[in-house]
């Protein structure tokens, strides 16, 4: 029976990393994920998970670390926000070329300078091509399946490959909702015993981790990497198929909201979604055919499956967290440009920038790009394709 | 030895074989050749505890002649040498002279 309490998203990821109880936890502090961690560690002081937990001096010993534990054969996970994220870029891409599953929670926050703690998902975006696994999390209810669900991809034998889960700063960190959990049994079932590939610590086979690899072989590993990437979509399916037989709930590569007959729609991340649902219902209500595509598997991002959910729109807007300084649009923006590249029939696209280092996102924003939307879709007239919403002009 | 295709390699780049490093050959790499003068020798075996390869084989704790598929042509053990009343036992040569 699920238990229904009310907790914040950094109590609910928590949590779901107690029900799974991992080997090894080599983390390092940082605002807003802090309290994921020390509530997690609360748990090993307790005697509640049988966890080692590694205390590092910095968020690149914290991924080194668990990359380390992770070769050994342990189920490991670490967490992190921003600066951190930034920190562990290096060891990144070392955890997924080696094909380590460690599975990690994002608490999204912006990225220094200006200094600034609060939500954006300019630190993600920053990891966006290290070869991890990203889900975005809408809510904490999100955040804690997500997070179940992480453990099942990053270890699937076809796959091994680290996951990352996104989730807002302070906005669904710190926020109390409603969440329903799992029996701690279902989800010890549901995620089943780690068996590392080759783990350094089976005496009987030794193995040799982090070799060179010369110009005669890189690029032999590099492709083996790419093709992994091309079975991530079908594994998330089917793992989330098999956590809707234990909760109910239900997810897939992307969410679409209202979508299907829409005319004009957003592509939108995380908390934002839930406020921009909020308001395509008025438009709705109003006679105008709005929808909305939520990105979930984000790396690797199904672009075939997305441009076809997108495709018969007429006009679309991607609002983005995050800026890609230098670039041609923002992060999301390029991917679903991509994606309906293919199509002589696409929806006119536009790029709206909000809602950085914890800028609110109001219903009047989203109201303001569906007018725009629908003024794009009767006229075919676009006034500016990329724009930064909510500042001051 | 076959190359390997992409399909083939381990994920990873994880090795399962121990001590496979023996079959990666690294003696072309080398631009000058260490040469071994036996009557200098006094077997003191330093240059085989200074070679970081394996490029020097010893027999019946003796030192014997240089495995050069091994030899980078590093020159420690050249440098170490103490040889024997000042003579060097191994001194390099640029190869191909």
């Amino acid at each position: 029976m699920a238990k229904i309490v009310a907790v914040t998203g950094n109590e609910a990821v928590a949590n779901a990393l107690r029900q799974v109880n991992p080997d090894v936890c080599a983390a390092y502090p940082i605002t807003p994920q802090t309290d994921m961690m020390q509530r997690f560690s609360g748990f090993v002081s307790d005697g509640k998970v049988k966890t080692e937990i590694i205390l590092v001096e910095s968020e690149h010993s914290s991924m080194s670390a668990c990359v380390g534990a992770s070769a050994a054969g342990g189920r490991v996970i670490t967490a992190t926000s921003s600066q951190g994220l930034a920190l562990m870029n290096e060891i990144l891409y070392i955890a997924s070329g080696t094909r380590l599953p460690i599975v990690m929670p994002v608490v999204n926050r912006a990225l220094s300078a200006p200094l600034n703690i609060h939500g954006d998902h300019s630190d993600a975006m920053g990891a966006r091509d290290s070869g991890w696994i990203q889900l975005w999390s809408e809510n904490a209810q999100e955040a804690y399946d997500n997070t179940i669900q992480a453990f099942r991809i990053a270890e699937h034998m076809d796959i091994r490959l680290p996951v990352m889960i996104c989730l807002d700063g302070f906005i669904i960190s710190h926020s109390i909702e409603r969440i329903e959990y799992l029996e701690d049994e279902q989800v010890q079932n549901f995620v089943g015993e780690f068996k590392q590939l080759y783990p350094l610590l089976d005496l009987a086979h030794p193995v040799s981790y982090g070799p060179l690899i010369l110009p005669d072989y890189y690029m032999e590993f590099r492709k083996a990497q790419a093709e992994v990437n091309t079975k991530v979509p079908e594994v998330v399916l089917d793992v989330a198929a098999d956590f809707e037989k234990i909760s109910g709930r239900k997810y897939g590569l992307f969410e679409t909201y209202r979508l299907e007959d829409a005319e004009i729609g957003i592509v939108i991340l995380n908390s934002a979604a839930g406020t921009t649902k909020d308001v395509i219902d008025e438009f709705r209500n109003k006679g105008i055919k709005a929808g909305l595509l939520k990105p979930r598997l984000y790396r690797p991002f199904p672009y075939v499956e997305t441009g076809e959910a997108l495709k018969h729109l007429k006009a679309l807007c991607v609002l983005d967290r995050a800026d890609s300084f230098g670039s041609s649009f923002s992060p999301v923006y390029m991917d679903i440009a991509s994606s309906l590249y293919p199509y002589n029939d696409k929806p006119i696209l536009i790029n709206k920038i909000y809602g950085l280092g914890g800028r609110d996102y109001l219903p009047e924003h989203a109201e303001i790009v569906l007018n725009e939307l629908i003024d794009i879709a009767e006229t075919g007239n676009v006034k500016s394709y990329k724009e930064y919403i909510g500042v001051r002009e | 030895m076959k190359l390997k295709n992409w399909k083939e390699v381990n994920p990873g780049s994880v090795i399962t074989e121990p001590g496979s490093s023996e079959k990666f050959k690294t003696g072309s790499w080398r631009s000058s050749k260490p040469i071994w003068i036996e009557e200098n020798c006094i077997q003191c075996l330093f240059c085989w505890i200074y070679c970081p390869d394996n490029a020097i084989k010893v027999k019946d704790g003796k030192r014997g002649e240089f495995d050069y598929e091994y030899c980078k042509g590093c020159g420690i053990c050249a440098l170490e040498c103490p040889g024997k009343k000042g003579n060097k036992a191994i001194i390099m040569v640029e190869e191909g002279k």
